[in-house]
Formats: structure tokens, sequence, C-alpha cells
């Protein structure tokens, strides 16, 4: 089995092609993998619970973690997290990434 | 333990991009856990090192060098060097092209210079490579 670790940093409302992650996280999580998907800079303005944005990556199992630092950069607090979203620092991603047979994808 | 190592490629100049910051907390931590990090800066991001830059006041705020505490990123690399000194180890090169065509070989200590064919050697003997591109 592979890691795939997706490194969202695009605003959705801004950038259409953050599909293009959804999808793909998706599609890789469907052929039994381990998907995270963690949200960094303008990437976590989706994860706030009215944005509806995450919900198809978190009913397919797939990992959401949002960057503490960019959550207050933006003044978005834990508790307007949606479902499914945990905030986490980058150490996490650090160790995520560091693992063997793991494949870390940048958008 | 088998020892980690994590290489990234940089291609964002400074002050221009949120990425150049999420970069730099990667190294750090990378570091404090103990990873070996290699660097390989491409296009723009060899600007990051430069010696060149100097902090500034800023004259909307009306506030002087040292209230303003401008970081600068030669600063931050800097330090993140000196962390990565003796291990674990912090290797940064900067693409020598991309440094002679933007004259930016004035880098602080440490940087070293390359090619491409660095790169592929650090991602082939890392634990795994990251790379943040430009949009």
């Amino acid at each position: 089995m592979t890691r795939y670790v997706f490194i969202e940093s695009r605003d959705p409302f801004e950038s259409c092609d953050t599909k293009f992650i959804e999808e793909t996280a998706i599609a890789v999580k469907e052929r039994g993998h381990d998907v995270t998907v963690f949200l960094v800079q303008n990437g976590v303005l989706a994860a706030r619970q009215n944005t509806g944005r995450l919900g198809r990556l978190a009913e397919a199992g797939v990992t959401l973690l949002a960057d503490n630092f960019s959550l207050r950069e933006r003044g978005i607090k834990s508790e307007e997290l949606a479902h499914g979203i945990q905030e986490s620092g980058i150490s996490k991603l650090v160790e995520a990434i560091v693992q063997e047979h793991t494949k870390a994808i940048w958008h | 333990m088998k020892e980690r190592s994590l290489t990234l490629a940089l291609m964002d100049p400074p002050y221009e991009s949120a990425n150049s910051t999420t970069a730099l907390r990667i190294i750090s931590v990378a570091l404090e856990q103990g990873i070996n990090v290699n660097v390989f800066a491409y296009e723009g991001a060899v600007c990051l090192p430069l010696k060149d830059q100097s902090p500034h006041a800023n004259p909307v705020k009306g506030t002087t060098v040292e209230e303003e505490e401008h970081p600068t990123t030669k600063a931050f690399v800097s330090s993140l060097l000196a962390i990565g000194k003796d291990g674990p180890l912090l290797t940064w090169v900067n693409c020598g092209l991309c440094v002679d065509e933007r004259g930016a070989a004035n880098v602080v200590d440490g940087v070293k210079r390359g090619s491409p064919a660095d790169f592929f050697k650090m991602a082939s003997e890392s634990t795994n490579t990251l790379v943040i591109p430009t949009k």
C-alpha cells in the first residue's frame, strides 16, 4: 500500500483546480491507499464548516488536516472547522512525508 | 533506525508567496525532528539566501528599522543552516544557472552552488522529496 499526502495550498474560491485534489484523493482512496489531505496557506479557507467544501473527502475516509498556523493567520477558530477536519501542526505533515512508500504532492 | 532525509525543491522568490514561509517552517520542523534536509533552490528561490537583502523601516506606520524587526529570508536561511550544521544536516544548493541569470551569487555562508544533477542525486538518496512549485 502506498500512502499519499496531498498538500493543498490554494484557495478553493480563487482556484477552480482545487477540484483536482478532491477528485484525485478520492480516486486514490477508492483504490485502497491511505490518503491524507493537508490544508495549508489559503487552502485552509475550505476547512470552514460554512463552506461545505470537503464533505466528499471526509465521507470517502480521507484524513483531513488543517495547518494551525495558517488557520490563526486567517482568524479561523477550531470550532469553525467542518466535521472530520483536524487542526494540526506542520510537524504532522513532516512526520507523514518522511515515511517509506509515501508520495507527497504539493498543489 | 535508518537515518531519514527529506529533499525539498523550492522555486518561489522571496517576499512573493506564502510558499516560502511554509517551506522554511517545514525545514525547521524536520531538523527539530532529527531529519536531514536537502534543499534545491531553483529559479527565483535562489534569492532566498541573498546577502544583499536588508530590513527596512515602515514609513506608513512610522516605525524605524529596529521597531519594525522586518524578517528577511536570508536571516531565516542562515539560522536554519546554523541549526543544521552538525546533525541533523541541512544542505542548501542553489541552482548555478539560476544564480547567474539573476546576478544572485552573493549569498549567506553555507549555501552551495550546484545543478539539477544535484537535485536528482539528493532526491534519489532521500526518504522522500517534496517539490513546491510556483503556481
